[in-house]
């Protein structure tokens, strides 16, 4: 299982390194959003520092659904998801393995873009730093989650449009626990319960994605 | 020994449509079969029935010893090997990256992939992203893979489509090499196949089944 | 007896329905406290009740029964079809009546609160299934596809329930039972408010029959369809 998780995590990364939609389309349009999300806020920095982490969540959600999207639209590509269907690998490791790949590219992303909430939100920099370990977790679960409705949503109709429909709502406990992590380390209030949670989030998705990523692929 | 493939009525649906009404067929040697039809025949769903890409819908199927209806697919699948209209792989890697990755899928040793390349008359593309090549090197490079794999069961949906004479007389020859090894192969073509060598089981399909040639 | 059963499902919810808004809104005394809004307490936590737990907890039980090779048969993936769809009915009934008691409690149609946050949330949720549902054509797929987002829903309801929870209450405590096992409504309340639990679980028993026994003609009818479709291929055949 580990060993498919890697080859398929590599395979991903490659794709996306020779094809630079990351840097060229992702990025762009998340910082797009996050400038956006405060020209609505408006320019007062109290009021734009209390929001930034909800804004920073939302954005990343936005952006997941794009690098989800790209990563499953690799595989059902005509004639690619004969292919990879045909190389009968472990579901449980290919599920692993696009989990991590879109892990480290969603990781990427919030590096530039938390740059962009520190600097245009006034987010603290040493809280926002702080926070690197929870939104990892929150990432962590989004990575996980995305990946099992992305197969899922597979080749249906009107993919595009299904896959937030699909998606998002179940990841709204996320987006709490992650804005509220997050807000925690600004304010400087405790964060023990919230960083339990997302580690809670992220077994659950996990777990979900080892055991039934398999019966949802089969049926893609 | 076990026959490669044994359908009995076999039926395969998609949403409200009968792709496949009733196949009866049985492939026992190893060897060349071939599958003719009009488009909308059912050939190609045929293939996919029989490469473990579709799942039956009734009837029964065996294919390498796999029961199609209670069986796993994905254990059928890891055996045989299929090359499909556009050549399956990730246009963004080179050609190297995609040979690597299925060898490594399937454990194969990465040694076969020069071999292969050589064979299919790729090794000086070996680097170049896969978008770039023609349909016809695509072509080339899917044969690649499917030597790398070396697979049990060949399954090539309209392999000779688009090919000039030249890469005709090249596909026969590497298709009479892979049958000398006593691999079966199970292919779709609008007509029936010209190299008398391969000594192909011609199978004319309509209407969703065999309606001519012996089952 | 089976059949006498599911003749009488209708008509005795319907009475069970009549009776509690009988009692509900006639017989029981206001509250001291809420007036005349005390009322809406035999509505909504019944609504509530059907909504959050039986009607989930019954598309849930059949998507895992369905993905369990053992068990898996297309009348559970109906009842999942039918279940959903009463599900986000009674949802969606639960927002508005809710919606409705909170107008002159909290002076807002609609707050952000913890209940009433991860029940929307839960009627998105399952208007999810239903759209991957609808945009998948294939039976079989349709029915995998939707059970694993059920399971998968399933294991992320406790999640968003918590989160909610710990991010912001203004909720009313348990309608009837507090924490520590004690009642907080008695005589004709009680038994108006525990009438109308049964009555409405009645009534989503009813609608969820009714559903189901559509989804079974119009398989029934894809059926003979895909039957005469396998004919009319086959005389293709013979005609070529």
């Amino acid at each position: 299982m580990i060993r498919v998780a890697l080859l398929v995590a590599g395979k991903d990364l490659r794709v996306e390194l020779r094809s630079r939609v990351l840097l060229w389309q992702v990025l762009p349009f998340g910082v797009i959003a996050l400038l956006l999300s405060g020209l609505a806020v408006g320019p007062r920095a109290s009021v734009t520092r209390n929001a930034a982490p909800g804004l920073f969540f939302v954005v990343i959600l936005l952006v997941a659904l794009l690098m989800i999207g790209r990563s499953h639209s690799v595989e059902s590509r005509s004639g690619t998801r004969s292919s990879i269907k045909m190389l009968g690998l472990d579901p449980a490791g290919v599920f692993l393995g696009k989990a991590l790949a879109l892990f480290v590219t969603l990781g990427a992303a919030s590096l530039v873009l938390l740059g962009g909430v520190v600097v245009l939100m006034h987010a603290p920099f040493a809280a926002t730093l702080h926070a690197l370990g929870p939104i990892a977790l929150a990432l962590g679960s989004i990575s996980a989650g995305g990946t099992v409705y992305g197969v899922l949503v597979g080749d249906a109709e009107g993919q595009a449009t299904l896959l937030p429909v699909v998606a998002l709502p179940p990841l709204a406990g996320i987006l709490v626990a992650g804005e509220k992590a997050f807000a925690a380390c600004i304010t400087g209030t405790s964060l023990v319960r919230w960083v339990i949670f997302l580690a809670v989030g992220l077994i659950a998705y996990l777990a979900v994605g080892i055991l039934l990523y398999g019966v949802a692929e089969e049926s893609a | 020994m076990n026959d490669v493939a044994t359908l009995h009525d076999a039926v395969v649906v998609v949403g409200s449509f009968p792709l496949l009404s009733g196949v009866n067929l049985t492939i026992s040697t190893p060897g060349v079969t071939v599958l003719t039809g009009g488009n909308g025949a059912g050939k190609t769903s045929l293939l996919r029935l029989l490469a473990g890409l579709v799942p039956l819908s009734s009837g029964s199927a065996q294919v390498l010893g796999v029961d199609l209806l209670s069986g796993d697919r994905r254990l059928l699948r890891r055996r045989v090997g299929w090359l499909g209209h556009e050549g399956s792989f990730y246009d963004e890697l080179t050609v190297m990256d995609n040979l690597q990755f299925a060898a490594r899928a399937l454990g194969r040793p990465l040694d076969e992939i020069a071999p292969a390349l050589e064979r299919v008359a790729l090794s000086s593309r070996s680097h170049t992203v896969t978008k770039s090549l023609s349909a016809g090197q695509r072509r080339r490079l899917a044969l690649a893979w499917l030597l790398v794999r070396r697979p049990s069961l060949w399954i090539l949906d309209e392999p000779y489509a688009s090919l000039d004479d030249e890469g005709r007389t090249f596909l026969d020859a590497l298709l009479g090499d892979v049958v000398a090894t006593g691999t079966s192969i199970v292919l779709s073509a609008h007509d029936p196949l010209r190299e008398p060598a391969l000594r192909p089981r011609t199978l004319h399909m309509a209407g969703g089944r065999i309606v001519d040639g012996p089952h | 007896m089976k059949t006498l059963f599911q003749r009488a499902l209708g008509p005795f919810a319907l009475v069970t329905l009549a009776a509690t808004v009988w009692l509900g809104l006639w017989i029981t005394p206001p509250d001291q406290r809420q007036g005349e809004l005390v009322r809406l307490l035999y509505i909504h936590p019944a609504l509530a009740w059907v909504a959050l737990y039986v009607s989930f907890g019954v598309v849930v039980v059949a998507s895992a029964l369905y993905l369990w090779p053992r068990t898996r048969s297309m009348t559970l993936d109906r009842v999942v079809e039918a279940g959903l769809e009463v599900s986000v009915i009674f949802i969606g009934l639960t927002l508005v009546t809710g919606s409705i008691w909170g107008r002159p409690t909290w002076g807002v149609w609609w707050a952000w609160d913890a209940r009433l946050t991860s029940t929307a949330v839960m009627g998105v949720l399952e208007l999810g299934c239903i759209a991957l549902r609808r945009a998948n054509d294939d039976p079989q797929t349709r029915a995998r596809r939707s059970a694993v987002l059920v399971l998968v829903s399933a294991v992320n309801v406790p999640i968003i329930h918590f989160s909610v929870q710990w991010w912001n209450t203004l909720h009313q405590g348990a309608s009837v039972l507090t924490p520590t096992g004690k009642l907080n409504v008695h005589g004709s309340q009680l038994w108006t408010l525990l009438l109308s639990f049964f009555a409405f679980t009645l009534v989503y028993g009813w609608l969820l029959r009714s559903r189901y026994r559509l989804e079974s003609d119009r398989s029934s009818r894809h059926d003979r369809q895909l039957q005469r479709a396998i004919a009319e291929r086959q005389s293709e055949g013979s005609r070529a």
